[in-house]
């Protein structure tokens, strides 16, 4: 096939409409979040913003093997739900899971080490990026086969509810995962059992390389849907990080608290191609052009100097970050390459891989 | 000393285990009230309580699934797919998502699970309600197999594998439900990765599994009337694989047999036939013969499933031709 035969039908962006953003809502400048606050959901999102550029970096000079799913454009969903979250509750991401496991507040030298296939990487190098994990941080992995990593999370808020311990589960996936079997059977359940848990559909508008409208039967793929499983339909404007964090706070302490499990659709935009290999050449530029001006976190800048934040302090946090980027890079680079020591361990809970005697 | 059937050592096995961790709960399709759909689970409701006994939706990704998470943060779990068949409908769960976890996290993931599962063949449910799938399971790194063939290896085999901090794949035979046998009073727990000689012999090894047990030892008992020794070892656990047991016994006869009801290609026995063969191949005094189900799906009548699986007479001639 040639790429005059790739660039018609479907894909062919001088006939799609492209799917504009809703327009900022500047009414939540006034929501009820402190300054402080609103501070530290900048400086999260400045570190998944440098973090994923650097990573991208690391791929152009052939660091990063394999592949990699970056959230750029898509960092105020994960900030706004690690700021909802407390210490002790679950996050469950897919392949696209950077973001999610640094906010969190797993340390980028590791993760990004994890991304170089070192040693001193967050997983020994065994992982990678589609994996990232981090147990003591309530991040329990990156599901990289779409569906499986709903149910999972069902798991552990079943988990929770059998313990009482007030824990939440929060399940990260793409609009695309709303279209395979585990989605519906998962939330079926979370309903029936009255789980704590949330479902985040993080609607980035195309599945893999194609537009979700041509392959959904319904405009909002997880929204529409909610009503079938007699949830809410709630749809946030995944750009904005304040307005996350505020519906995650509501459907996260209502699932503490005995409320029942929640499906959110933040809507948001890739501002790449689906992994490194995709060039997003599907898209219409209008649409690109018009996401990329409705960027989270320019946006959020602007939001803090419009709320009297001196210019200055909002440097000095992009510096701070960036020093801790560059750290991180360091420490990646400068880890080992994994010795032949780990190949064969961690297959059994007793750290061996035997399977006969 | 209580005489129990196969079907109640399920319900018994997994009852003591739940009375000593209460923690331990179980979920699947009619398992709680119904008591299950081959009454395996009968009075565990009664005695556990809807909170630890617990019926599920025709979701089989979604059984697996709350099992793998709630094990994973800390409540060990049982999960029943109620036909062996339906693992390929959430074969994602077992094979990609239980079993790399701990290898893909660098050891941060802990997944105790048991997946319980009706197995096999010999009840005329056709092709789909019937195969001996042991091997889509044996075949992935990070599961563990059992298949046990008598009510004591149910309880004390059940019972090793709740105990065991990985994810154990647990087959009962359907055609063995009715089967009796002692189970002893008391806590009855084995060992994952013990295979047991259950007939000893000194011309030739035979190695079974599950519902090929009974039936090895049946034209064991034929092939000594005919002046042919057969040493008869059930397998019971496939990974971990006691291969010394295997391996120790065909030293001494020479010659080997398998037993496999799975369909031919790619059955558990091909393994063994291929261990012994690279290992002690000069002990050998004849060919390794496999004996299996031919590589077709199981039919519905009667007497077209009779013929598919392997029969008391066709493990006499074939060893009777090939020993004798």
């Amino acid at each position: 096939m040639n790429s005059s035969q790739t660039d018609q039908g479907l894909y062919d962006y001088a006939v799609r409409e492209p799917r504009l953003p809703a327009p900022e809502n500047r009414d939540n400048d006034r929501l009820d979040i402190p300054i402080e606050q609103r501070l530290e959901i900048y400086e999260t999102q400045q570190l998944l913003r440098q973090f994923e550029k650097r990573a991208y970096d690391l791929f152009m000079q052939n660091l990063v093997k394999g592949t990699s799913h970056l959230s750029l454009g898509m960092e105020a969903v994960a900030t706004g739900f690690g700021q909802a979250m407390r210490f002790g509750d679950y996050s469950f991401a897919t392949y696209r899971g950077h973001a999610h496991t640094l906010a969190r507040g797993a340390e980028p030298g590791p993760v990004l080490a994890e991304l170089l296939g070192r040693e001193n990487g967050i997983l020994k190098g065994k992982g990678g990026s589609m994996h990232l994990t981090s147990v003591e941080h309530g991040m329990m992995g990156s599901y990289a086969i779409i569906g499986a990593h709903l149910t999972i999370a069902n798991g552990a808020a079943w988990s929770a509810q059998m313990r009482g311990s007030g824990q939440v589960a929060v399940c990260f996936f793409g609009d695309g995962t709303t279209n395979i079997g585990a989605f519906h059977e998962a939330l079926n359940l979370a309903v029936v059992w009255a789980l704590p848990v949330v479902f985040v559909c993080e609607n980035n508008l195309y599945m893999e390389y194609t537009p979700i409208d041509l392959i959904t039967a319904v405009a909002n793929p997880a929204a529409d849907r909610a009503g079938a499983y007699g949830l809410e339909s709630i749809i946030v404007d995944g750009n904005d990080a304040d307005a996350v964090y505020q519906v995650a706070k509501t459907v996260v302490e209502r699932a503490r608290h005995g409320g029942g499990p929640a499906l959110v659709e933040a809507q948001t935009y890739r501002e790449q191609g689906h992994s490194r290999a995709d060039p997003a050449k599907y898209r219409p530029p209008a649409e690109v052009e018009a996401w990329k001006a409705r960027d989270p976190i320019p946006m959020y800048h602007e939001r803090l100097l419009r709320l009297g934040v001196p210019e200055g302090d909002l440097s000095s946090i992009q510096q701070d970050v960036a020093r801790r980027v560059d750290e991180a890079t360091e420490f990646a680079k400068g880890g080992r390459e994994p010795g032949a020591e780990h190949l064969m361990t961690d297959v059994w809970a007793d750290g061996g891989s035997a399977w006969r005697n | 000393m209580a005489e129990l059937t196969y079907r109640s050592a399920v319900a018994h096995g997994i009852a003591q285990e739940m009375r000593r961790d209460p923690n331990l709960v179980m979920l699947g399709e009619d398992i709680a009230t119904a008591g299950g759909v081959f009454k395996t689970t009968v009075g565990l409701l009664d005695e556990f309580g809807p909170s630890r006994i617990r019926d599920t939706p025709i979701s089989e990704q979604a059984i697996l699934g709350a099992a793998m998470g709630a094990a994973m943060t800390g409540v060990p779990v049982i999960a029943e797919i109620m036909f062996s068949d339906f693992i390929a409908v959430c074969f994602d769960l077992l094979a990609n998502e239980m079993a790399k976890s701990r290898y893909m996290t660098g050891g941060q993931v802990s997944v105790p699970v048991v997946v319980r599962t009706a197995n096999g063949g010999g009840s005329r449910f056709g092709a789909q309600h019937s195969q001996s799938v042991e091997n889509w399971v044996m075949m992935i790194p990070g599961l563990k197999v059992v298949a046990p063939s008598t009510p004591v290896d149910v309880v004390g085999l059940m019972a090793a594998a709740i105990r065991d901090p990985d994810p154990v794949v647990f087959f009962e035979h359907k055609s063995l439900l009715a089967v009796k046998g002692e189970v002893p009073d008391g806590e009855v727990v084995d060992e994952l990765g013990v295979a047991r000689v259950v007939r000893e012999g000194t011309d030739c090894t035979i190695v079974a599994l599950a519902l090929m047990v009974p039936r090895a030892l049946e034209a064991a008992n034929k092939l000594a009337d005919q002046g042919i020794s057969a040493e008869v070892i059930d397998v019971r656990s496939l990974v971990p694989l006691d291969t010394k047991t295997i391996l120790d016994s065909v030293t001494k006869t020479g010659r080997l047999y398998t037993v496999e009801e799975n369909p031919r290609l790619c059955g558990w026995g091909a393994e063994v036939a291929s261990i012994v063969v690279d290992e002690v191949f000069w002990d050998l005094d004849g060919p390794v013969v496999r004996i299996t189900t031919p590589h077709i799906p199981l039919p519905a009548a009667e007497a077209l499933e009779d013929m598919a699986l392997p029969s008391v007479e066709l493990i006499v001639d074939t060893v009777s031709k090939r020993s004798g």
